[in-house]
């Protein structure tokens, strides 16, 4: 249920709708950001936010230190395991007879 | 009504009224003058208008090129008729063209059956006719012979195109989508998906903006390319509707054998991807217009590869998976982890997953 | 994609699932039945699929796929209702692109469309009252389903139209709500299952208060997860953990976007627009009390049941499905006597096997690594 994604606010189409443009990936579409506007602060406080996508709304604003927080605790569960490093390497190769 | 393009003993008409009524497909001077008008004229440049109710090939010429005929057909009715990267004009002229183009076949030459909506601006008729005349030339096909029907409104969606083509077969090439081998790598010519999202995408409902044109292009230059550079291809096929992943899923039954796919290697553009993680579409079924999947063994992967990241058309090309023996008949991708998925055929059109 | 590509690194999945193998294999000891955790979202099943998450991790665990898919928990009468208002001349029924195809006991939504009826794919409610805004002539009427996480971007597009004052709107409401259906699961005899990946775009609506229950009360571990395969992975090694020290809390792995206390303005726009209703019916699992909402007195005019004298159609669930039991985890999917052969992805029967997130036509479509498998 219920299918969101991470999208960056770009522009505020219509102040008084609020109606803002969200990007994600070079695909932009027009979200309702009633639940991520601040009443104290102008809507052009949110250009430049990170937000969570939910069916044309704007559902939440993504905590960017939150975030790092989550991979600094993930990034210790790597170092525990030595193979981490070695794991990261590119594609299986698929044309063994060309190397 | 089998010779649109026949010409008539007078001087054409042009046609002034602003919209196909049921009189030009009527079989009198209103016909004639649309089809001498908006089709004679923009096919003649493209190639050699039949003068009689079919077009008539020596059959000696044919034979010089290649050991076998190829024919095939194909019916056209994109909604819009236009879209960013093409229209159905493009979709028709190129979609019989690449089925020609993957049997091996050099396409010679097609037939174009129009079906119009009574109704459909003139202005319309011509701006697909001239796309139609503009990538048969680029493409060095000619349209020799056609045919045009006017239906009631309502008894078709606008406009609706079927293309027939003929090519003439390479002696001695035979690919074939039961010749694939365990081993075999599996190829395509670039970024996926781009054309089903271009058009899902252009049908509006969605309210997205995106970049993302059709891939729509002729591929039979490609084709050469490959063919030249991997004479032993065994199987080739345009990746339109169902995407990648129906055409694996036919090659794994045809062939009795496994495919084993890299998530990690399948070329997307970003914007395709973000479209797709919005509406929760998979990409591998996404249309292609421009698109094909071959499948070549080992010792010939690099080399064509390498022939077709210098051609336009190739530049994003990728190995993405392999043929196995393990599990024939289902196609498998190995995911960015080395988890595993099935890629089954689809029941229906995919809908976006929103919720 | 950023907040994306990071959590589907594929060395650190590497890791934790070496470090989920190291707990499981202690926790197993004195064990009879393997680990069973439930994630109760349809997106985190979907996620599992996707990416092969099953067959990467020890037979030890196993995944019971929860009652989170809104298209899948729809009961056979509410198509009905559906296709009988999308049927009548003047309606266009707007509705999200996977409600489509879910089979009432005449047809589905996309059958009507075939034989007539107006019926539009929308990405979002927004666009089916821009539908309203264009079409002044027609009633359109949109297809509201979901949990929490939907159920605000429906209120505020009510809230939206009764601003605008657009009369030619109005909302088929069948949001539910995930809590009370917990709590009828965890109320099961029996029920076998040693810990929740919670639902994380409801959570970022509700906060995770509301969950604490089935911590205090049941004493089963709650871990509130992203959508990403990392974040699946480091939740369920959350939850390990907590097991192997013997606790039982509510914790919040997708931080990032779950606030503890959830969203205020959508959860006033929620409270402002509906009210439960006394029972809601779940294909599969039968009423539940509490688990549905419709739209108050204020808002009566927005509401399509009221506008539109819906027939109420109430079907029973085919006898031969045990979706319910596949709900709970007692059977698997293929278990199920059906699945495959009377109900298949192309004439679903159950519940599970409509929508790409049910857990049986994820099963038939992805292939379960361990028993379905090809």
């Amino acid at each position: 249920m219920c299918l969101g994604i991470p999208g960056r606010i770009v522009a505020i189409s219509d102040p008084d709708a609020m109606l803002a443009v969200v990007d994600v990936s070079g695909v932009r579409r027009t979200v309702d950001v009633v639940c991520v506007a601040q009443e104290s602060a102008p809507l052009e406080e949110l250009i430049g936010v990170w937000v969570l996508v939910h069916v044309g709304f704007a559902m939440s604003r993504i905590d960017e230190e939150e975030a790092a927080a989550t991979l600094k605790v993930l990034a210790e569960i790597g170092e525990m395991d030595g193979e981490m490093e070695a794991l990261r390497t590119g594609s299986l190769d698929l044309l063994p007879q060309a190397n | 009504m089998n010779s649109p393009f026949s010409l008539s003993r007078r001087a054409p008409r042009k046609v002034t009224q602003p919209f196909v009524t049921l009189a030009h497909g009527g079989g009198g001077t209103a016909m004639r003058d649309l089809i001498e008008d908006v089709f004679l004229e923009a096919f003649s440049g493209a190639g050699h208008p039949a003068p009689e109710d079919q077009a008539r090939f020596d059959l000696a010429a044919l034979a010089a090129k290649g050991d076998r005929l190829a024919f095939t057909t194909d019916a056209f009715v994109v909604d819009p008729l236009f879209f960013p990267g093409g229209d159905i004009g493009t979709l028709a002229v190129c979609g019989t063209i690449n089925d020609l183009a993957v049997g091996g076949a050099r396409p010679v030459a097609l037939s174009c059956a129009v079906i119009i909506e009574e109704g459909l601006p003139v202005e319309t008729l011509r701006r697909v006719v001239a796309s139609m005349a503009r990538t048969a030339a680029e493409a060095g096909v000619a349209i020799v012979t056609g045919d045009t029907k006017v239906v009631a409104r309502g008894a078709c969606d606008k406009l609706f195109l079927t293309t027939t083509g003929i090519g003439v077969v390479r002696a001695g090439l035979d690919v074939g989508i039961a010749k694939g081998r365990p081993g075999d790598v599996v190829l395509v010519n670039g970024l996926l998906g781009d054309h089903g999202a271009a058009i899902l995408n252009a049908r509006g409902d969605l309210a997205l903006e995106t970049p993302i044109e059709s891939d729509c292009a002729p591929l039979h230059d490609l084709i050469d390319v490959l063919i030249a550079a991997a004479p032993g291809v065994r199987m080739m096929r345009d990746a339109t509707r169902g995407g990648a992943a129906a055409v694996l899923n036919e090659l794994a039954e045809a062939s009795a054998v496994g495919v084993r796919l890299r998530e990690l290697d399948v070329p997307l553009r970003p914007e395709v991807n973000g479209f797709c993680e919005i509406l929760g579409l998979d990409p591998l079924y996404l249309a292609n217009e421009g698109k094909l999947v071959a499948v070549v063994p080992p010792e010939e992967a690099q080399a064509a590869l390498d022939a077709w990241r210098a051609h336009p058309l190739g530049r994003d090309a990728a190995a993405i998976g392999r043929l196995v023996a393990e599990r024939p008949g289902r196609v498998v991708m190995e995911t960015r982890f080395g988890g595993e998925r099935i890629v089954d055929m689809l029941v229906g059109d995919q809908l976006p997953r929103i919720c | 994609m950023r907040f994306v590509d990071e959590f589907r690194d594929p060395a650190l999945a590497t890791a934790l699932i070496r470090e989920i193998g190291v707990l499981s294999a202690r926790l197993e000891r004195g064990r009879a039945n393997p680990i069973a955790v439930m994630e109760v979202c349809g997106g985190h099943t979907h996620a599992i699929f996707r990416y092969g998450l099953e067959g990467l991790l020890p037979d030890l665990i196993e995944f019971v796929h929860g009652p989170g898919c809104p298209v899948c928990v729809l009961p056979m009468g509410r198509v009905d209702d559906c296709v009988a208002i999308a049927e009548r001349p003047e309606v266009i029924f707007a509705t999200f692109g996977d409600a489509m195809r879910v089979p009432g006991s005449r047809k589905s939504l996309l059958q009507a469309k075939a034989e007539g009826a107006d019926v539009r794919m929308v990405y979002s409610p927004l666009d089916a009252l821009e539908l309203a805004r264009r079409n002044p002539g027609r009633e359109v009427v949109f297809f509201g389903l979901g949990f929490e996480t939907t159920m605000p971007s429906t209120a505020l597009t009510v809230l939206r139209a009764a601003r605008e004052g657009i009369a030619n709107f109005s909302v088929f409401c069948n949001h539910i709500t995930i809590i009370p259906t917990l709590r009828a699961l965890l109320e099961q005899p029996d029920f076998g299952i040693d810990g929740f990946i919670g639902p994380g775009h409801v959570s970022m609506v509700i906060g995770t208060a509301p969950y604490r229950f089935i911590a205090q009360e049941f004493g089963r571990p709650l871990v509130v997860a992203g959508f990403e395969p990392i974040d699946l992975l480091q939740s369920l090694l959350m939850i390990l953990r907590q097991m192997a020290a013997g606790e039982a809390r509510i914790e919040n792995q997708y931080a990032r976007v779950v606030p503890e206390q959830g969203n205020p303005a959508a959860l006033k726009a929620v409270a402002q627009v509906y009210e439960p209703r006394p029972t809601f019916e779940w294909r599969g699992l039968g009423s539940i009390a509490g688990s549905g909402v419709r739209l108050t007195e204020p808002y009566a005019a927005f509401d399509a049941e009221r506008r539109f004298a819906v027939p109420d159609i109430k079907v029973a669930d085919p006898a031969a499905c045990r979706c319910g039991e596949v709900l709970t985890g007692a059977v698997k999917p293929w278990a199920c006597p059906v699945f495959g052969t009377g109900c298949t992805p192309e004439m679903p029967l159950g519940a599970l096997m409509v929508s790409s997130e049910g857990a049986c036509a994820a099963y038939y479509q992805y292939g379960g690594v361990r028993g379905a498998a090809a």
